[in-house]
């Protein structure tokens, strides 16, 4: 199939940037998007123009890395990561536009390619149980409920992408957070720290500048994952019982 | 030079208890006067810089993508095995030793396979008291699951997602320190050389993805974690960004290669669809329970299908070649991965392949099920099916999936001794990076144990050993040889931009790995490798004259950044060939066409290749020279395979 491609081009940081038109030709529909941009880029190296940058490493839709607003939604049409989506989720003759994910937590860094950075200092500041390596006891000393095990699993699939953030108008990172604090708190492990957790873990998404939560679930549509917003209902819970029995206020 | 492995002395079960009571201790306030360096965030690499920061180390944590969860390790789906014997089948700490030695078709050392079975069992502890939330039985107690190679049922396993709990574990392990401010993290930096002084490794030179800023670490220490390099083929199910470059950097300042040809082809992928095609997909082993493996019986059935002139459910059942049923009657489609895939292999070269490339067999659910029904079978693999209907359109319920191997492990690696240092002092290699445990064959559901066993049990002893032993004195990264190293990348950096020839880097990479592919892949003949060396030292050539880098150092680049590890994987490649190519024998991934028994099984020689083969770099152009490190088994009787 042949393709316009309305792609987002910025040098740097401090680019202005803005939109350059692209037409491909010649598209097999068995392709995944990610391999029409390598096509794409093959015909631009050739031609001597720079390629178009853009996040990617494990291409089977679990590293995470991989992160396009393709014709206004994150990820594209389809509810999976971008390289999972194939060619034939479109038409011969389509216009595409490409965007990098927009928030100003996420600043750009170079075409598609934004820095994510303020994800892993939300981690930081509390998606842990402290434990050392060592000294640890038996894996099967505290049974779980398997229907607890599960539901933290389904938390646990998060893969910080960042496509709940990108489909927010207000730029909220209430799902990704909630999806670790849910996990921690729903297992026995997680429990001695749960209070100064989610306070810590707030309190930094705060910090980063994401912004508060529409109620809208424009995130949970948009998770490749499927995370539920329900665990931004368990983390407003966690949160407000840890704030009204503070002890570090 | 005489590799010394450091086997502790002993009997098996021993070793590794007196080595940690022999060890020398650093005083917990002199820990905060040592630098370590840790290259890699994956299992491994993150296990690693957040147990050695907890000791009291001060750590810099590196990986080249933008956090450290978005490691390789991440991709891992089916399990990791641990000898708790949860399940009370007679598993042990001993029988996974074994099954690894065996599996490893005898080409490990015994010492280090003991030694990670006996860890094995602490992992799982130390990952549930993170938080990982593995697969629980209804009474709340962890689940098992069985993987090829096993008699027993000792994988744990998250989903199909274990490989990401575990990273997200060890991730969550190292933010800690972050946060403790021991450890310092460099996310988008890529390392591009190990810098040595007085003989020993001292620091590394890395390049700000970002920036381009070229810079000096300086440490007492240095751990390269930096997975594998099954990216050599281009082809691999390997993530995009996986390459060899920290490990061949540190093999040519000194550190010795081992059994670099050992790779492990996979044998249920998704087949290759066409040029454009960047990276393959794995799809579990398990599926080879329910699913039948075949291809047309004949050359002429296969090519109308290949034309579309017959649909696959059309062809009737005698028409139909159920190969390894008819040759292996007692496994049947379950024979161990490097037998099913060499067979893939043979009935499409003998043009019975079944899609347009005439590169892919059927696996077909068909009979499983008529006989079970399609509840039954979306239940035990829904997942699966639906990612290959998302990926290839097709719908598995209707159709026979087409499968075909691809390059999926590489058990080759940087050589290493009991304390998982290589052949230059205080440099360490961890996970997929070193050739340690797996022989020439790794077991479904090991490379996991692997890295964290390295990461979290063994390297934090091992390396306060060395520690111990060496002056807390630290050196200025304008130290000369800094200087040097940072010289020698940005010079070589220079000279990839300034070729400007007229082929794309991808080009060179799609070159380099169809040669792999078909004379270093599957199977090898001594004329065929004698072949590909010619073939990858003018491929060499080429690169360094006709390659076209774009753009500049300063800036996001990333055509540099691939340049930059495509020329390392061209001179691995020559590497490989040459080490298959000494091995005149077949055992486990390596198999010598010249070397099989009447039935077409892998025919090891024992006399004469019990060893690990480790290379060492003797200068630009030269031969690699060939040094021998004796295995020798005290406990266990060496055996043919046989699945028939
Ligand atoms: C699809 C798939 C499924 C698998 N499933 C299983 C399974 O079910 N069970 C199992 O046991 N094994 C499995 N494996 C194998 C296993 O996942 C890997 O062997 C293992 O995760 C490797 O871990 P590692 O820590 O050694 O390296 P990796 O996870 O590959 O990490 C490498 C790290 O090094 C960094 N790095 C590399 N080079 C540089 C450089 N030059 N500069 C800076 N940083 C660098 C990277 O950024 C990364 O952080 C699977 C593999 C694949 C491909
Ligand atoms: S590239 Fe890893 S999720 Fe898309």
């Amino acid at each position: 199939m042949n393709l316009t491609l309305k792609i987002w081009r910025q040098k740097n940081n401090t680019d202005k940037g803005g939109f350059k038109e692209y037409k491909i030709t010649d598209i097999s529909e068995d392709m995944s998007f990610l391999e029409m941009l390598d096509v794409l880029n093959e015909q631009l190296s050739t031609k001597g123009e720079d390629p178009v940058h853009f996040d990617h490493d494990c291409r089977e839709g679990i590293c995470g890395m991989c992160s396009l607003y393709i014709n206004g939604n994150p990820h594209g049409p389809q509810q999976t990561t971008t390289c999972q989506l194939h060619m034939r989720s479109f038409k011969d003759g389509d216009t595409i536009s490409i965007e990098p994910w927009r928030a100003k937590a996420f600043p750009v860094l170079k075409d598609l390619v934004v820095d994510r950075s303020s994800f892993d200092r939300i981690i930081q500041a509390g998606g842990y149980v402290s434990v050392n390596t060592g000294g640890v006891p038996d894996a099967n000393e505290i049974p779980i409920p398997k229907s607890i095990a599960d539901l933290a699993m389904d938390a646990a699939q998060c893969i910080g992408c960042g496509a709940c953030v990108a489909a927010c108008k207000n730029a909220s990172a209430m799902l990704f957070t909630s999806a670790k604090i849910s996990q921690l708190a729903l297992l026995p492990q997680g429990q001695v720290e749960r209070k100064i957790r989610a306070e810590n873990m707030v309190a930094q998404m705060d910090a980063e500048g994401f912004g508060a939560c529409t109620n809208t679930g424009a995130c949970e549509a948009e998770c490749p994952k499927g995370i539920s917003i329900t665990n931004i209902a368990r983390m407003n819970r966690e949160y407000f019982s840890a704030v009204l029995s503070s002890d570090t206020v | 030079m005489i590799l010394d492995s450091k086997i502790p002395e002993g009997p098996l079960a021993e070793k590794w208890t007196n080595h940690k009571f022999n060890v020398k201790l650093v005083n917990p306030a002199n820990k905060r006067k040592y630098d370590v360096i840790v290259v890699g965030t994956g299992l491994a690499g993150a296990s690693a810089a957040a147990s050695l920061a907890e000791l009291g180390y001060n750590v810099k944590a590196f990986c080249f993508q933008d956090s450290p969860r978005r490691a390789h390790s991440i991709a891992a789906q089916g399990g990791i095995n641990a000898a708790k014997n949860y399940q009370n089948d007679g598993d042990s700490v001993y029988r996974l030793f074994y099954d690894t030695i065996k599996g490893g078709d005898y080409r490990a050392r015994e010492g280090n396979v003991y030694r990670l079975a006996q860890v094995s069992v602490n992992i799982i502890d130390q990952c549930v008291a993170q938080g990982v939330p593995f697969a629980r039985e209804y009474g709340g107690l962890l689940a098992n699951r069985s993987f090829g190679g096993a008699q027993v049922s000792r994988t744990f396993y998250a989903k199909g997602q274990t490989g990401q709990q575990l990273l997200l574990g060890a991730y969550s392990a190292l933010s800690r320190q972050v946060a403790n401010g021991k450890v310092k993290l460099y996310p988008r930096t890529e390392m591009m050389d190990v810098v040595m002084v007085d003989g020993k490794a001292r620091g590394i030179v890395t390049r700000n993805l970002i920036t381009g800023a070229i810079e000096s670490h300086s440490a007492h220490a240095v751990l390269l974690c930096t997975g594998g390099y099954g990216n050599v083929f281009f082809l691999s199910t390997n993530a995009m960004g996986s390459n060899v470059t920290a490990a061949w950097r540190a093999h040519k300042k000194g550190a010795y290669f081992a059994n670099p040809s050992f790779t492990q082809i996979h044998p249920t992928c998704i087949p290759v669809s066409g040029d454009h095609q960047s990276k393959l997909t794995l799809m579990s082993e398990s599926l080879r329970n329910d699913g039948r493996v075949w291809v047309p019986a004949t050359v002429e059935t296969a090519e109308k299908l290949r034309k579309g002139l017959i649909k696959v459910n059309d062809i009737k059942e005698e028409d139909r070649d159920y190969y390894l049923e008819r040759k292996y009657p007692s496994f049947g489609n379950l024979v161990p991965r490097d037998v099913a895939s060499r067979n893939a292999k043979y009935v499409c070269d003998e043009g019975r392949g079944v899609n347009e490339t005439g590169e892919a067999v059927f696996l077909d659910f068909r009979d499983a099920i008529k006989r079970d029904g399609e509840a039954t079978i979306k239940a035990k693999y829904g997942n699966l099916f639906d990612m290959y209907q998302q990926i290839t359109g097709d719908n598995p319920y209707q159709v026979p999936m087409m499968i075909y191997p691809a390059v999926h492990y590489t058990m080759g690696g940087l050589w290493v001794d009991y304390n998982l240092m290589t052949t230059i002092p205080g440099l360490y290699a961890l996970g997929e990076a070193n050739f340690s445990d797996h022989g020439a064959n790794r077991l479904g559901a090991s490379a996991l144990m692997q890295g964290l066993a390295d990461g979290y049990f063994v390297a934090p002893y091992t390396i306060g050993d060395y520690l111990a032993q060496n002056p807390n004195d630290r050196i200025s990264t304008d130290h000369p040889e800094f200087q040097k190293a940072e010289k020698e990348v940005s010079d070589r950096l220079q000279k990839l931009l300034s070729i400007k020839g007229d082929k794309t880097v991808d080009y060179y990479h799609k070159k380099l790995g169809k040669i792999m592919w078909d004379y270093c892949g599957m199977a090898r003949t001594a004329e065929g490798l004698t072949k590909a060396k010619a073939m990858i030292k003018e491929l060499k050539k080429e690169f360094w004259t006709n390659v076209n880098v774009l753009g500049a150092n300063e800036e996001l680049n990333q055509s540099l950044e691939k340049a930059n590890r495509v020329a390392d994987f061209i001179e691995l490649g020559e590497l490989m060939v040459d080490d298959a190519l000494s091995r005149n024998e077949s055992c486990g991934g390596h198999f010598r066409e010249e070397y099989q028994t009447p039935e077409g099984e892998a025919l090891r020689d024992d006399e004469n290749f019990a060893f690990v083969s480790a290379w060492k770099y003797l200068g630009e152009g030269l031969e690699e020279e060939l040094n021998k490190e004796p295995l020798v088994f005290e406990n266990v009787k060496l055996t043919q395979r046989s699945y028939k």
